[in-house]
């Protein structure tokens, strides 16, 4: 579990980033959102000690960040960062992804594994040999994404997983994530689409000028009204509101439940 | 024809496979034409040919002929182009070197050549229609993201060019900034009369505001018509990974079961199909 207790954050003796917020991460997907500027990346630079409190305590598993390294830190909370442009630094996708497991002492077959798993998982297999350089922004978002996994951190940060992806990696990345939940993963995703947190998450926080204004189920986190913190409602559920269906996370639920309806 | 391209195909110097094939696309004076497709199906190789950049900076194989008002870009400098077609790209942070918003718009007009007095002119057109007015001496990295988007199109609309290419623009802007770009996009093709070649996965944008969208897969167009017929092919686009609105997917669902007739386009036609058929 990683537990956020009574967190501050100032930066430079300045700029109050964060006040006051606890919170707790456990297996689960959770969904960290709020406007620009609201201390999303401050609260996730502490989760694995890229930041240290100003006041409070962030406890990894038992670990106080203030008594660790980084480098043992993100050995259990992987971070994949937003732009994952200028991170980059071996001649090919395989060594990249391998750089990881290759720094943790792992067995050459065990390393082979890893990346066959983490370049399938985020649909980059068959890109191997390719420059990191030579690849498309969404294709460069996946192999930073590929890089995490195969270090396999027990809890993963991601910032904006999703942006910039078309649907179909969209939708691979979302698969990976549920089936990390389901191994036992704590996720945390920081993100501005409504649409992924509606499909994918199970709990929200929710960040305005650094206080924690809102924690709950998704459910309870839409009935707020999200245009108060500049996000807007999917969609779906202003369409499932409008003709009353309740409730609903994907277009299946919608149909599968309207569908219901018709017939009674 | 403002842009004409013909059989073009494109490989990376390094690259195995050729990242266009046998592309064939015009757009006229004034049009908005939407660009979709997956990742890596080549919507920014063909954007980098619209101003030269690709074969003049970035080296490969090239074939066939892409002509902007006339022009053939093969023999045609990036320079020259770019007084023609503006390019915008993805990432705003990775287009701003100066230390003032002003100095930003200048930049590229004192390249230019021109006298003090159109360069004050034209700069304070491009600050006042992107709604930048008043951030004159801000210091370019401390703005949001919507700003620094809206002043990369700013600096590169000082050259007046006829045709805007837009790669992205939104992709990495918060829901404010991705709000305050694609109303720009629309104002300056619908009042300014700028042509308007449009790469954006928010398809609802797409929907109301372009005139005529390609579909890109594996470097070759593969759907291309008005967005309302091209979003009759729910089935293509989903398998090609394109982002369909929520709308368009249940009516397309609904359709297939033969409940609904028609298809969707947004919200609104969506709601006023479906209540008459539960009565509320
Ligand atoms: N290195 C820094 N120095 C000073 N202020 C910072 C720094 N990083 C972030 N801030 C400020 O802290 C606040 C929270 O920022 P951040 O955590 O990046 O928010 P978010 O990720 O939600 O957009 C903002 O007001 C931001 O300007
Ligand atoms: N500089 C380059 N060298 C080699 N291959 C490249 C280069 N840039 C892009 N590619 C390849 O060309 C294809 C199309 O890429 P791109 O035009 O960036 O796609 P999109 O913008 O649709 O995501 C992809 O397979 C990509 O990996
Ligand atoms: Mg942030
Ligand atoms: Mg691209």
């Amino acid at each position: 579990m990683i537990e956020v207790k009574n967190l501050w954050h100032i930066y430079e003796g300045r700029k109050i980033a964060l006040k006051d917020v606890s919170l707790t991460i456990e297996n689960e997907i959770l969904a960290l959102v709020g406007p620009n500027g609201s201390g999303k990346t401050t609260l996730a630079k502490h989760l694995n000690g890229l930041l240290k409190p100003t006041k409070g305590d962030v406890i990894v598993d038992g670990i106080n960040t203030k008594e660790a390294s980084v480098a043992e830190l993100s050995r259990i909370v992987g971070y994949v960062f937003q732009n994952p442009e200028h991170m980059f630094f071996e001649e090919n996708v395989f060594k990249e992804v391998a750089f990881g497991p290759k720094n943790l002492g792992l067995s050459k077959d065990e390393i082979e594994k890893r990346v066959e798993w983490a370049l399938r998982s985020v649909n980059l297999k068959g890109y191997e040999d390719r420059s990191p350089y030579s690849l498309s922004g969404g294709e460069k978002q996946r192999l930073a994404i590929a890089c995490m996994l195969a270090m396999n951190p027990k809890y993963l940060i991601l910032d904006e997983p999703t942006t910039g992806l078309d649907a179909k990696s969209a939708e691979s990345v979302k698969e990976v994530i549920r089936k990390l939940k389901e191994k036992g993963h704590g996720i945390m995703l920081i993100t501005h689409d409504m649409e992924l947190v509606l499909e994918l998450a199970e709990r929200v926080v929710l960040l305005y000028e650094g206080i924690k204004v809102f924690d709950g189920t998704i459910n309870e986190f839409f009935q707020l009204d999200l245009r108060n913190y500049d996000l807007d409602k999917p969609e779906l559920l202003k369409i499932s509101e409008r003709l009353s269906v309740g409730f609903v996370r994907n277009i299946n639920e919608f149909v599968t439940s309207l569908l219901r309806r018709m017939r009674a | 024809m403002l842009i004409r391209v013909e059989d073009l195909s494109f490989r990376y110097s390094r690259a195995k496979d050729y990242s266009l094939k046998n592309i064939n696309l015009k757009v006229r004076k004034g049009e908005f034409l939407g660009i979709l497709g997956a990742s890596g199906s080549g919507k920014s190789t063909l954007c980098l040919t619209f101003n030269g950049i690709i074969p003049h900076s970035i080296k490969g194989e090239f074939r066939g002929d892409v002509y902007v008002k006339g022009y053939n870009t093969k023999e045609t400098s990036v320079a020259k182009l770019s007084t023609i077609v503006g390019l915008v790209l993805q990432n705003p942070d990775s287009q701003l070197f100066n230390m003032t918003v002003e100095e930003e718009v200048a930049f590229g007009l004192e390249n230019l050549g021109l006298d003090p007095e159109e360069i004050r002119r034209r700069m304070k057109w491009a600050l006042r229609i992107t709604g930048l007015e008043g951030l004159e001496n801000e210091f370019p990295p401390n703005l949001s993201g919507g700003q620094k988007q809206r002043l990369a199109i700013a600096s590169v609309l000082a050259m007046k060019p006829e045709i805007l290419v837009l790669d992205e623009p939104t992709s990495q802007l918060d829901p404010l900034g991705k709000e305050q770009v694609l109303s720009l996009v629309t104002l300056l093709n619908k009042e300014q009369g700028i042509t308007i070649i449009l790469v954006e996965h928010n398809t609802e944008y797409l929907l109301s505001f372009a005139d005529r969208v390609i579909v890109l897969d594996k470097g070759e167009i593969i759907l291309e018509g008005k967005p309302k017929q091209v979003f009759e092919e729910v089935d293509v686009l989903v398998r090609l990974g394109i982002r369909v609105p929520a709308s368009v997917r249940i009516a397309h669902e609904f359709k297939k079961r033969g409940i609904l007739e028609k298809a969707a386009l947004n919200e609104k036609e969506l709601i006023n199909r479906l209540k008459t058929l539960i009565k509320i």
